[in-house]
């Protein structure tokens, strides 16, 4: 009976889990163009624009992403009849930025300063050297921390249901409650569907990288 | 019986076999060098002495005990057989005096003071006293390697293996652990060292044993293979270690 | 319409009993979750084939899914076969079995460190397995072990914030009542935050200070 229960209600929670996807690319990409804002400003600013980026960010990593949902939800709310959907997008692409400009300043740092100075010294600006030099380098130290911050973020989606988005998690508990009970299965398969999912982006990524491998810049990630 | 008695063993790493039947044996008061081209399997000869490694045939016996017999408890009879590596290994998060005293307090039950009186001692023997509360990283490479000799002699034991013990040392560094070597076999320790210092050799070995491609090619006293070789493969093997290491180093 | 000072003065002290919970849950998580995650490290270093594969399945499955389902799980699922569990208790559980999860794995890389010829001269003086482990391999694994593992402590203590989902009444549930109650959600939770932040940043001094004081021992070459 169970099983029947699951089976006719695969589609709706395959939808669960396109939302997910869906707010993961959405939070995803703002937290990656914000987080190399943050990076560089932090790495490459003045006084007081690095100071800014640090606080942003140690605010946004010091604060659970729960309380940040909510306080985007609710605080966006008294401006702007904003769907759960996009503060659950602003909130984790916030906080996913600041973890995202750790990881890239810590790239660009790996690169180390004498490629800056080589640069420079050749007679690029700061712009090209930061584009042709640094950038290609950092690239390929910060992807193996970026895959293990993606696949923290791929679970962390499921976090919205605290603000009412109606991804797998949610759509769970939905069936949960009008099937008066299957908690354990459903869950459980619920459990299922993150981990597969989690697998293939590990594994996806993981080829990427190897991809972008050469001879000193070897990959150091470690397994899952 | 013999205090150390090797029989036939093989030993093989995949498809590369690398004893291919290595006999002998020693008496106590015995100092055995092994010699050869790297990768003849001398480390994992004297390995497979004290369990580190275990050979696929043949036996081997410390003092009437077989060491490769499953049903031996090997942890009894390791405190007997002191082993000095070539890369020291000594434990980092210890001092000088603690990498000494451990064995004694872990493995013989003893109590740490009088453990310490004891450490104490065997550190003087070898000359580094004063080094008692050092840390492995606070040391040059050669006290370092005098320590762990140092914490082989505490355990008291029946003989020491050297698995090339000065291969790992800058030059200058090497003579003070020839000398704490020497001194010891003058005492009367028994010891197999696996080394290509001929110096060492020539003052105290009864016995030079060359091990070439899995096997004892020939073994005899320095005084009489050194000088004489019977086989080219020694006497080609012996002209390469002294132009590579020069004339044989004088020790005191 | 009161200021945030005055709404803070106010509501401060239920958020702080709310703080409380979420310390002491905070703290039994990690004791567990430290103790577990020691040894499934251990498992996976030192263990035979069918204990590697057990703690190496455990790993993956609590790294590879959301903590808000492995809470929903434990609260909800488990009841369904007869274990049934406190709101504080659930939450614990699941936070515990998933810090552990990600704690081994610190743990294996630390002990995999220590360069095995170490653990050789410990089994040549006669030492057992288990000896060299406990006096040679931990105590230099243990401190390796502390720049990485520090994060922990702090994520551990964010996402306890989960909890409020299955009703334990913590830091966020308590934010989220004053809420309902006065409709300032903003003003609520971002009190909460400002919780948070002052907690995470203590933490994180805390943890930094301990790992100066355990570097003071020098490397091993």
């Amino acid at each position: 009976m169970i099983y029947q229960t699951l089976l006719k209600e695969f589609p709706y929670l395959l939808k669960g889990v396109l939302v997910a996807l869906e707010l993961l690319i959405a939070f995803m990409s703002l937290g990656f163009v914000i987080g190399i804002v943050l990076s560089v400003t932090e790495v490459y600013g003045n006084r007081w624009s690095s100071m800014l980026a640090v606080m942003i960010e140690r605010f946004f990593r010091g604060v659970p992403a729960v309380v940040l949902l909510f306080l985007f939800y609710y605080g966006l709310s008294d401006i702007y009849n904003v769907s759960s959907f996009t503060a659950a997008t602003l909130a984790l692409g916030f906080r996913t930025a600041a973890y995202q400009s750790q990881i890239f300043k810590g790239a660009i740092q790996a690169v180390g300063s004498g490629q800056m100075e080589a640069a420079r010294a050749i007679g690029m600006s700061k712009f090209q050297a930061i584009w042709s030099i640094i950038f290609p380098q950092a690239l390929r130290f910060g992807i193996g921390p970026w895959s293990n911050e993606f696949a923290s973020e791929l679970k962390d989606t499921s976090l919205a249901y605290t603000i009412g988005v109606v991804e797998l998690l949610r759509r769970a508990k939905y069936i949960v409650s009008y099937t008066y009970g299957n908690a354990l299965i459903v869950y459980g398969f619920c459990a299922i569907l993150y981990l597969i999912l989690v697998l293939s982006g590990n594994s996806i990524l993981y080829r990427i990288e190897s991809k972008l491998q050469m001879p000193g810049f070897e990959m150091r990630r470690e397994r899952g | 019986m013999s205090l150390l008695r090797v029989d036939d063993v093989y030993k093989a790493y995949g498809d590369l076999l690398v004893l291919k039947g290595v006999s002998f044996q020693m008496e106590k008061g015995d100092i055995k060098v092994i010699i050869g081209p790297s990768g003849t399997g001398k480390s994992t000869l004297l390995r497979c002495l004290n369990g580190l490694t275990s050979p696929d045939k043949g036996k081997i016996w410390i003092d009437g005990i077989e060491v490769t017999d499953p049903k031996t408890n090997i942890n009894k009879i390791r405190p007997d057989i002191g082993f000095v590596f070539q890369n020291f290994n000594l434990f980092a998060h210890l001092t000088a005096l603690d990498n000494v005293c451990i064995g004694l307090v872990k493995v013989k039950g003893m109590k740490k003071s009088e453990a310490r009186v004891l450490a104490m001692e065997e550190l003087r023997r070898v000359g580094l006293g004063e080094k008692a509360g050092a840390y492995p990283a606070e040391m040059s490479g050669g006290q370092q390697q005098r320590v762990s000799i140092a914490r082989a002699l505490a355990m008291n034991p029946k003989l020491i293996l050297f698995d090339e013990p000065t291969s790992a040392l800058d030059p200058e560094l090497i003579g003070e652990v020839l000398k704490v070597m020497i001194d010891l076999a003058k005492g009367g320790m028994t010891m197999l060292v696996v080394s290509h210092e001929i110096g060492f050799c020539r003052a105290v070995a009864d016995e030079i044993l060359f091990l070439d491609e899995g096997k004892i090619i020939e073994k005899g006293h320095p005084s009489d293979l050194l000088a004489n070789p019977s086989y080219q493969r020694t006497k080609e093997f012996l002209n390469k270690i002294i132009k590579l290491y020069g004339e044989e180093r004088d020790k005191a | 319409m009161t200021g945030f000072f005055e709404f803070a003065r106010i509501y401060l002290p239920t958020l702080v009993e709310g703080t409380i919970v979420t310390l002491e849950m905070w703290a039994w998580c990690m004791l567990g979750g430290t103790i577990l995650g020691l040894l499934l490290g251990l498992c996976r270093v030192y263990g035979n084939k069918p204990i590697f594969v057990l703690s190496s399945g455990y790993i993956e499955l609590f790294r590879g899914t959301p903590m808000l389902a492995q809470i929903l799980f434990v609260y909800f699922g488990l009841p369904e076969i007869g274990v049934l569990l406190t709101p504080v208790v659930a939450a614990s559980i699941a936070l515990g079995m998933n810090t552990a999860a990600y704690q081994a794995e610190y743990f294996r890389g630390a002990i995999q460190s220590i360069e095995t010829g170490q653990v050789e001269a410990a089994r040549s003086l006669g030492m057992t397995q288990i000896q060299a482990i406990s006096n040679i391999v931990l105590p230099q694994a243990l401190r390796r072990v502390i720049p990485q593992w520090s994060n922990e402590p702090i994520l551990l203590l964010k996402y306890s914030s989960i909890a409020f989902v299955i009703g334990v009444p913590e830091l966020m549930a308590r934010a989220q009542m004053i809420g309902y109650s006065t409709f300032r959600f903003f003003d609520a939770f971002l009190l909460a935050a400002l919780i948070y932040l002052i907690l995470t940043n203590i933490l994180a001094q805390c943890l930094h200070t301990l790992e100066k004081r355990v570097s003071v021992l020098p490397k091993s070459k």
